[in-house]
């Protein structure tokens, strides 16, 4: 359980970073959901199941396609 | 877009995704999640099938309308359900001490009115999520 938490946490991070990093925004967007499933799980093993629902169905899931939809209307590429 | 495969999926999916989304709502004072977590998966159920069958096909058999009536009846049911602390006495939102029945602990009638304020906190969230997701998409395109 250790290990996997450390594991998590660490993918947390790399989520977060390459958030920032891309220019794709496209590709930001998938990995930010990422990063709400990331942390859907950690919060989950923190033993409070009650955020981790709300984490995964408003953060992977509304605010990917909120994103979307604003991405829709604008550039790809970020410049 | 016209992909069978996916309209097909989501049409097997979509019964799912809402039975969960009411199963957490009426479960909300007994099992994690609640009218927030339930309604937001009822509108990503809803924001799902708009996806997919566009917005026409959407605003037949949900129309915009009926969301926006959704949305204020969610809130007003909440302050009403509120007021009846102070017409029978007690302070506002008050549960026990206004009169509501306890029902058995552990079963889906208990807990006084707390499932009667889930449900109005789940129609709320879920068509505030749907009305969102309509203004975004309705918008001109660039």
């Amino acid at each position: 359980m250790t290990f996997l938490t450390i594991f998590l946490v660490f993918l947390l991070i790399a989520c977060a970073l390459m958030v920032e990093r891309t220019k794709d925004l496209l590709s930001a967007i998938i990995i930010f959901a990422a990063f709400s499933l990331v942390l859907s799980v950690l919060w989950l093993i923190l033993q409070a199941p009650d955020v981790a629902l709300t984490e995964a169905a408003v953060g992977a899931g509304i605010t990917t396609v909120v994103m979307l939809a604003v991405l829709a209307k604008t550039e790809r590429y970020e410049r | 877009m016209d992909n069978r495969l996916l309209k097909t999926m989501v049409q097997l999916l979509l019964p799912f995704i809402q039975l969960y989304g009411v199963f957490i709502i009426l479960h909300g004072h007994i099992t994690p999640g609640g009218g927030f977590s339930g309604g937001a998966i009822l509108g990503a159920s809803l924001i799902l099938y708009g996806l997919t069958f566009g917005h026409q096909e959407t605003e037949a058999i949900f129309p915009e309308k009926v969301s926006a009536w959704a949305e204020s009846g969610g809130a007003m049911m909440y302050v009403l359900l509120g007021l009846f602390g102070l017409i029978f006495g007690a302070s506002f939102l008050s549960n026990l001490t206004a009169g509501f029945a306890a029902g058995t602990p552990g079963q889906i009638l208990s807990g006084g009115f707390i499932p009667l304020l889930m449900i109005a906190i789940g129609i709320k969230v879920g068509s505030t999520l749907m009305t969102l997701f309509s203004a975004l998409i309705e918008g001109e395109p660039s």
